[in-house]
């Protein structure tokens, strides 16, 4: 059994990319894709959906729900990574 | 279940969100330099990343169809899954469990357990959690293969293998982290299926009022579908989920505290969050969506029962399980169906890869770490994590047919947790509220619960008063009997613990820093000290709101 290893690896958790880009990006896809879809509804569709044109509301709302990460993200970005701030024990801030 | 009308452009939005779950696999290996950074996501995330992963991992689509089914079959009761069953546990766990967890520094609950007691308590704990992930993971492997088969026509081999697939990418690649984003993605893609099926449902019922005069009028559920409460007294329940004592001590408290609290495919997901602060958060935050999710599980289901009624009965074809696919078939049209689709598939991945993601911290740290290759540099163990992941999902697989005995998936669950989780909140709150608790009454306590939850398992059904109409003859309450084997499970435990404890010796204090109640860790610190934390940020006010809400939404739905 040999000793831990002094030369330990550091953590690379600060490198992990930020997940509301990624939530922005499908959602605005998606948005944009189904509203665009919602204009060709047919009648037989949308009797189905109880006269909901579902499409373009679900569309219409997803891109909002995207457009609002993708806002947050730049408004509110990640901390660059600052390989000396890594003190897993204390709180960064203040 | 009929099969989907399933179109190319519902393909294309599954087709896409399937290349971003792949991506977000290869992106966040980067991120991934020691076996922390795979196992724990490197402890770094923000509560509300946390949160949402906290949620999502019980948010898997056999909770979603075996939801929607209990509000089928039984209405409105079901809320007691998500009010009292889950809402106070999860407050329970961000204000006074997680100091103890995240605060000592543990990697998974059972390093908890074998801190606190012993190592034989510590391997009968991280084995049989080992056990129950994987057993879990293959059961929604399988059912996600029964419902593709369905839906789409799919043979069952080559959506086992697919999604199989899937989600060895992205947990063997990302980690815990590629788990976790997953998890967040996915809530909101499930969201964004269920929701327009509540919006046309009750569009196309007549609203709320007109859905209540249809299922009073219209099928067997009668007014009882709109009650929560009635019929729950003891001596002569009538209500779908039994009597009160069942509800609020087996689900309420033993079982959901069990759950929420020791569950490490739970808990891992506040280990994960970058301090004790957003660790506290993660299941508060998690709450709020819970208290809400029934509009989007129960509701459908009883829709469904108006627009099919034979849903359920024998010789229909159907099962309750059918509710949300019925719907979406009945309602949607194609692209609103591809969102819908991949958030049922979404879910299912999720539901195993949440369980894959802790099965692997648990073997990896916990049984291969500490009994069999000690001191090793710490790449060794991130290589064996990955490994452990692709044998966790493989043996999933295999697994996948254990559930092929078993008609309602959730009462399978239902009775793992009885065996497995119910003991554990007795072990667990004595052990951290009562300092004396020694080591060998970990494991006997443990051991008296499971078999507690076993022997219950077999005799309840052979009791009268677990019985419709509290006789034999009638059919018997397997919700109830779940319920009361948790009582007993708890009760054995308990008993056993204490007198396991009154006979033999205690650890000594100073072994004890951190781990129980009143004895703080000197070398700690204050983890809170210097922290100025907004004042939304406070988690008494998140905890207290969230129960605040539950106690009136329990008063308006009584």
């Amino acid at each position: 059994m040999s000793e831990p290893s002094s030369t330990a690896p550091k953590s690379a958790a600060s490198r992990l990319f930020d997940i509301r880009l990624m939530i922005g990006g499908l959602f605005v896809v998606y948005g944009l894709l189904l509203t665009l879809y919602s204009f060709f509804t047919t009648a037989a569709e949308l009797a189905k959906a109880a006269d909901i044109n579902i499409n373009r509301w679900l569309g219409l709302g997803m891109l909002a729900l995207g457009l609002f990460f993708l806002i947050w993200a730049r408004l509110r970005p990640l901390l660059p990574p600052d390989p000396d701030a890594i003190d897993m024990t204390r709180p960064l801030q203040h | 279940m009929t099969q989907l009308d399933v179109n190319l452009f519902d393909y294309l939005i599954l087709g896409i969100y399937f290349a971003l779950v792949v991506t977000i696999g290869l992106l966040a290996r980067r991120a991934i330099a020691t076996s922390e950074d795979f196992l724990l996501s490197g402890r770094s995330l923000p509560a509300w990343v946390t949160g949402l992963a906290f949620i999502s991992a019980n948010l898997g689509a056999i909770e979603i169809l075996g939801m929607a089914a209990n509000g089928a079959k039984y209405g409105l009761s079901t809320v007691h899954f998500y009010w009292i069953g889950a809402v106070p546990a999860m407050v329970f766990l961000g204000l006074v469990m997680m100091p103890f967890y995240y605060g000592s520094r543990v990697r998974s609950v059972p390093e908890y357990l074998r801190r606190r007691f012993n190592a034989p308590t510590h391997l009968f704990n991280a084995i049989s959690f080992a056990v129950a992930a994987v057993l879990t993971a293959g059961v929604n492997l399988y059912a996600l293969a029964l419902v593709i088969e369905a839906l789409i026509g799919w043979p069952s081999w080559l959506s086992i293998i697919l999604a199989a697939t899937f989600v060895l990418v992205y947990i063997t690649l990302g980690g815990l982290s590629g788990a976790i984003y997953n998890e967040v993605l996915q809530f909101f893609v499930i969201l964004a299926g269920l929701i327009p099926l509540v919006v046309i449902g009750l569009k196309d019922v007549g609203g709320w009022s007109g859905l209540q005069r249809r299922v009073i009028e219209e099928t067997e559920l009668g007014p009882e579908a709109f009650s929560t409460w009635a019929g729950t007294q003891v001596g002569a329940w009538t209500n779908p989920l039994g009597d009160w004592i069942g509800i609020v001590m087996g689900l309420g408290f033993v079982l959901s505290f069990g759950y929420w609290t020791t569950n490490f495919a739970e808990v891992q997901r506040a280990l994960s969050a970058k301090d004790l602060s957003a660790a506290e958060r993660t299941p508060l935050i998690g709450a709020y969506p819970k208290i809400f999710i029934p509009a989007l599980t129960i509701i459908p289901g009883l829709i469904a029962i108006v627009i099919v009624p034979e849903l359920g009965k024998e010789g229909s074809g159907t099962t309750y399980n059918d509710a949300i696919p019925l719907l979406m078939n009945h309602y949607l049209p194609n692209g609103a169906l591809g969102i819908a689709l991949a958030g049922l598939l979404a879910a299912f991945m999720a539901g195993m890869a949440a369980n894959v993601s802790s099965f692997n911290t648990v073997f990896t740290y916990d049984i291969w770490q500490t009994y069999i290759r000690k001191n090793f540099p710490d790449h060794y163990y991130l290589n064996v994590g990955r490994i452990v992941t692709v044998a966790g999902i493989v043996i999933g697989i295999g697994t996948a047919f254990i559930a092929a005995g078993y008609n309602n998936i959730m009462d399978y669950i239902q009775l793992l947790f009885s065996f497995f989780n119910a003991p554990l909140f007795a072990t667990f709150i004595i052990a951290m509220f009562w300092k004396r608790t020694t080591p060998w009454a970990g494991l006997a306590g443990l051991i008296a619960g499971t078999l507690g939850a076993g022997v219950f398992h077999l005799i309840g059904p052979k009791i009268a008063y677990f019985h419709a109409g509290q006789t034999l003859a009638g059919p018997a309450n397997a919700q109830m009997i779940n319920f009361y084997g948790a009582i007993a499970a708890f009760l054995a435990d308990a008993v056993v613990t204490v007198i396991v404890t009154l006979l033999t010796t205690p650890k000594p204090v100073s072994e004890l820093a951190g781990l129980v109640w009143g004895v703080p860790d000197p070398a700690a610190g204050d983890p809170h000290a210097g922290y100025v934390r907004k004042w939304w940020e406070s988690p008494k006010l998140l905890g207290f709101t969230a129960l605040a809400i539950v106690f009136v939404l329990s008063l308006l739905f009584i």
